[in-house]
């Protein structure tokens, strides 16, 4: 089980993560909005997470961590 | 005990960036933070901010930084290098900072060759004052002040920079990269890396070019900007090493 950590405050929903996640498990939450008002981005399916940060590597507020656990 | 396999750098301020969605000054601002981190530079680091939207980088880095006039963070880092030259000195600097209002100094420091590296960001097109056109915007380009594309006869062609940079004796290192997708920005974190490395080997001016992502004045969702990237920009502005005085 991996873990994925996102400071949706900080995010704004560019969805860069999103196109680089390889399992597809990152969505921006359509029913969510932040501080700033940005539907910010969610993990859908943790259990499927790899542990690769390829979200943390394109995400330009660096708002996500990874722990491989 | 979990693993952890990322998260923010130490050199990044636990402050929010005040950038649009998906601009890729983020990017890059961690990326130096990560490669001051890797070499444990911190304390000696002066980062030199320049005008436009990257204007309040001196906010987002924990090391020292110094907001300089518009265009003139090659001459700012230049006396700080001088005065101080076991600091690292790297400037941060747009398009429209180092290749339009900043040439004579951005060529001047590699004519020189002072030990300072500079992070040249190139999206194309002035971010801040509202999208107008760049030294580097590409040609067919429609921006505020080129509403039917950039004209070679009328508005001149767009500056190469690492190519212009690399005839000069003074730069030790030049080299463009991208930051488009996973791939690339390791490869630009590599190439910051060694640009610093060259600097505290004092081997001369060293500088990376960032192919970045401007969506909010390209009209594009920041996943159509990163793909703008490569199908436009790539093939007018190709990646790759343009000088390296360590290699042969």
């Amino acid at each position: 089980m991996n873990k994925v950590t996102i400071n949706i405050d900080w995010c704004k929903g560019c969805g860069l993560c999103a196109e680089a996640c390889p399992k597809k498990i990152i969505s921006l939450a359509s029913d969510k909005l932040n501080k700033k008002g940005y539907h910010p981005a969610c993990i859908t399916d943790e259990e499927k997470c790899i542990a690769c940060a390829m979200c943390a590597v394109m995400c330009p507020e660096t708002v996500i961590k990874v722990e491989k656990l | 005990m979990g693993q952890i396999v990322f998260d923010r750098p130490k050199a990044l301020s636990d402050v929010q960036l005040t950038y649009c969605p998906g601009c890729t000054h983020g990017i890059v601002h961690r990326l130096i933070a990560q490669v001051i981190d890797e070499l444990e530079i911190e304390g000696r680091t002066v980062g030199i901010a320049p005008v436009g939207c990257s204007v309040f980088a001196y906010n987002f880095f924990d090391c020292d930084m110094i907001q300089a006039p518009h265009g003139r963070a090659p001459a700012v880092a230049t006396g700080v290098k001088r005065a101080h030259p076991n600091n690292v000195l790297f400037t941060y600097q747009g398009d429209g900072d180092l290749a339009a209002i900043g040439t004579a100094e951005t060529v001047h420091v590699g004519a020189r060759g002072e030990n300072i590296t500079t992070i040249f960001i190139n999206n194309a097109i002035y971010g801040m004052t509202g999208g107008q056109m760049a030294p580097t915007t590409l040609y067919k380009q429609v921006t505020m002040t080129t509403p039917y594309g950039r004209e070679k006869n009328i508005q001149g062609s767009p500056i190469k920079v690492c190519e212009m940079l690399a005839t000069l004796d003074g730069t030790a290192y030049a080299e463009r990269v991208a930051v488009d997708c996973v791939k690339n920005v390791n490869a630009t974190k590599k190439a910051i890396k060694k640009a610093f490395q060259i600097q505290m080997a004092g081997k001369g001016y060293s500088i990376v070019e960032v192919l970045s992502a401007c969506p909010t004045e390209w009209g594009k969702s920041p996943v159509e900007a990163l793909e703008w990237i490569r199908t436009d920009m790539m093939p007018f502005y190709p990646l790759g090493i343009y000088k390296d005085v360590t290699e042969g």
